[in-house]
């Protein structure tokens, strides 16, 4: 059946706004909001760089960071920005991208917001994989990162072998992965008792999820893995929308529910297991940055392109919170103290001002998400 | 032995199953069963809950592969079709569809699409068009920005139907569109059902009021276990006799007053002996009537 000429010449308006873009044949669909949100989430990125490049115990003004960034500056200013500082910012950045994008697919595939590969054990079974690849085969770090990923798979298939019944989109699955990341957690913790000291000072770091220390060489192998990765994801892309109507209406309209799904959570871990072959096991980047950019979009479908944005976001932020926040309280702490004399004796003893792992300010910060996340779902089912 | 009670449909029907057995992990739903849809008819599925008429559907729309035999869409196994193939030839409005949270009706209606986009063809002019027109023809154009959450179940039913016509399909097959609708919309539903018969569609529906499936279909597949019990025009099969077989009701058939057609009314229930006859004519009720407004859903 073929529409009237009258209703060919109705214009359609569009809530979410469809921009179609039309040349012969071809139509592209662009997403204003969607562009917008994302325009929005680069800038804030942009800044959080620029803010991460310039601090530190030799401190750089905006405008000191960006003349760097444009070829010019000091020498010692380009030492510190270039390759110092430069590396670890774009990891938070690339590396935070992959967790989210990760996030934002177990969500979408299993429907559920709970459902993250942090949540689920698969960054911690990466992390098993990359032990066991360090402890019983190697050092190097191709090695490490096809370790991570063989454990992130392995723990995947034992997840999906014991929460099987209850199908991918139960609880079954969110109680099942708590227990194995809970089991893989203390393994790990086993393994890092188990070897030498020095191999261990080195994993234990690692093991709360850190960008301090980090070299550009894994970033780079990383982001070059995830590459194509993302472009099989680009391709998936329409038919992950579909799944969102129910795999009965997906497949009545032409997708092919288990292979997409299949497919978009090979991705998904694989993805999760880079990012933490590099970084260690990061928790609630996967978990939050798909539910908040959701929330700036205002969109029914988890977008990847946002989700990614947005955990790149989290994490630079993350990691600036983890670097510089004792170092900052004992700068203050001193800045008190020389003030007000008086005062100083009743000062309490901070910590000692050395840089946290990131994943301790995002495991704090991710916990208190969860409570609020579960509190609200609580509500909503009462 | 299923009574065919119309000579069997022409072998020239698009959509037809050769003895499939369907089946969920171990229990088997269908064993053996051969169905043709007849061409341009309007073909309602009836039964109790749980015969499988879901099941039939799904296998028919491949959803479900049957575990033998096969299905036949326009003359070749359906399970050597594309995907997208199969969807641009044939529509399904599943039992269970998920609206995602916030969806806008046109945003939901323009997913009927899937099957003509690909990577460079996003949102053709012709996306447009069908959309525009399967509004029109659901009567929800004016929903159109409106969120699917916020809409009454009629509206929302209306609107899956609408994706499903965006599909622009020949070949319809509805699982309980009118399941949880009042009777009016009900009937509005129908309606709309038949009139995309009258233009040319065939349609299969499952449906669970009798009264209705008497009215609307050109022919009535009659399903109990798994099995179909009878099948053809509804004046053959809609009897007395085979209601009471298929569903273990006790019921009389009488003539429907607006149509002609069987009009199934169950025995059983209290003669509203007590009440006085103008109650029952009803202008003004006798007693007050306990209202139902207000409460439920
Ligand atoms: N996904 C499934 N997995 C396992 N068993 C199923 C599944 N779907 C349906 N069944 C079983 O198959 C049988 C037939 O179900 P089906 O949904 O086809 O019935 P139906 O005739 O459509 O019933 P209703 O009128 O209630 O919709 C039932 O016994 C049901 O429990
Ligand atoms: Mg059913």
């Amino acid at each position: 059946m073929s529409a009237g000429p009258d209703l060919a010449r109705r214009p359609l308006r569009r809530a979410e706004g469809r921009l179609p873009l039309r040349r012969g044949p071809i139509s592209l669909v662009l997403r204003p909001r969607a562009l917008i949100v994302a325009g929005i989430l680069l800038a804030v990125i942009c800044l959080l760089t620029v803010v991460a490049l310039g601090s530190g115990t030799y401190r750089l003004a905006p405008a000191e960071v960006l003349e760097v960034l444009r070829g010019g500056g000091r020498p010692m200013d380009r030492t510190v920005v270039l390759q110092w500082r430069l590396p670890r910012a774009v990891a938070a950045v690339a590396l935070g991208a992959l967790l989210g994008i990760s996030g934002g697919l177990f969500q979408t595939v299993t429907r559920n917001p709970l459902a993250s590969p942090d949540i689920l054990g698969l960054a911690n079974g990466a992390f098993t994989g990359m032990l066991l690849t360090l402890v019983l085969v190697s050092s190097s770090w191709p090695l490490l990162s096809a370790g991570a990923v063989l454990g992130g798979a392995a723990t995947a298939l034992l997840i999906w072998a014991l929460a099987r019944t209850g199908g991918v989109q139960g609880f079954r699955l969110i109680v099942v992965g708590i227990g194995v990341s809970a089991m893989l957690a203390s393994l790990n913790t086993w393994m890092l008792l188990q070897i030498e000291l020095e191999t261990a000072m080195f994993a234990a770091a690692w093991g709360a999820g850190t960008l301090n220390g980090l070299t550009a060489p894994p970033v780079i192998g990383a982001v070059l893995c995830a590459v194509p990765l993302l472009a099989v994801l680009a391709v998936l892309g329409p038919s992950l929308r579909q799944l969102d109507l129910g795999d009965d209406m997906a497949a009545a309209s032409g997708v092919r529910p288990a292979r997409v799904r299949s497919a978009a959570l090979l991705i998904a871990v694989a993805l999760v297991s880079l990012a933490t072959a590099v970084i260690g096991p990061v928790s609630f980047i996967a978990l939050a940055a798909p539910q908040i950019a959701r929330r700036l979009a205002r969109a029914p479908h988890l977008s990847p392109m946002l989700s990614g944005l947005t955990g790149a976001a989290l994490l630079l932020l993350s990691d600036l919170v983890a670097e510089h926040l004792l170092p900052l309280l004992a700068r203050t702490r001193e800045a008190v103290a020389a003030a007000l004399p008086a005062l100083a004796a009743h000062l309490p003893a901070g910590p000692a001002p050395v840089p946290l792992p990131a994943g301790v300010v995002t495991v704090s910060v991710g916990g208190l998400y969860l409570v609020l996340t579960l509190i609200q779902e609580i509500r909503r089912r009462a | 032995m299923p009574d065919r009670l119309a000579p069997p449909a022409s072998a020239a029907s698009r959509l037809s199953a050769e003895g499939i057995a369907l089946t969920y992990d171990r229990t088997e739903v269908i064993s053996e069963l051969s169905v043709h849809i007849p061409d341009g008819g309007f073909t309602v599925i009836i039964g109790p809950n749980a015969c499988g008429k879901s099941t039939l559907l799904r296998g028919l729309s491949r959803l479900l592969a049957p575990a033998r035999g096969q299905v036949v869409l326009d003359g070749r196994s359906i399970s050597r079709y594309p995907a997208k193939e199969v969807a641009r030839r044939l529509g399904l409005l599943p039992q269970s569809a998920i609206a995602p949270e916030g969806i806008t009706v046109a945003d939901l209606v323009a997913r009927g699409r899937y099957p003509y986009q690909h990577l460079v063809r996003q949102w053709s002019p012709q996306d447009e068009r069908a959309v525009a027109r399967a509004l029109e023809d659901t009567a929800t154009t004016e929903l159109a920005e409106r969120q699917v959450d916020e809409l009454s179940g009629g509206q929302r039913q209306r609107v899956w139907v609408a994706m499903v016509l965006a599909q622009q399909t020949d070949l319809l097959l509805l699982d309980e569109p009118t399941t949880y609708l009042d009777v009016a919309h009900q009937i509005e539903l129908m309606e709309l059902f038949s009139d995309l018969h009258a233009a040319g569609r065939t349609v299969v529906a499952v449906l669970h009021d009798l009264n209705q499936a008497a009215r609307y279909a050109t022919h009535v597949i009659a399903m109990r276990e798994g099995r179909i019990l009878a099948e053809g025009p509804p004046r053959e099969v809609i009897t007395s006799a085979r209601v009471e077989a298929v569903f273990g009701l006790p019921n009389v058939v009488i003539a429907d007053p607006v149509t002609g057609g069987p009009l199934v009314v169950p025995r059983g229930g209290r003669a509203p002996s007590t009440a006085p006859p103008d109650a029952v004519h009803g202008e003004v009720p006798a007693a007050p009537v306990p209202s139902a407004a207000g409460e439920g859903r």
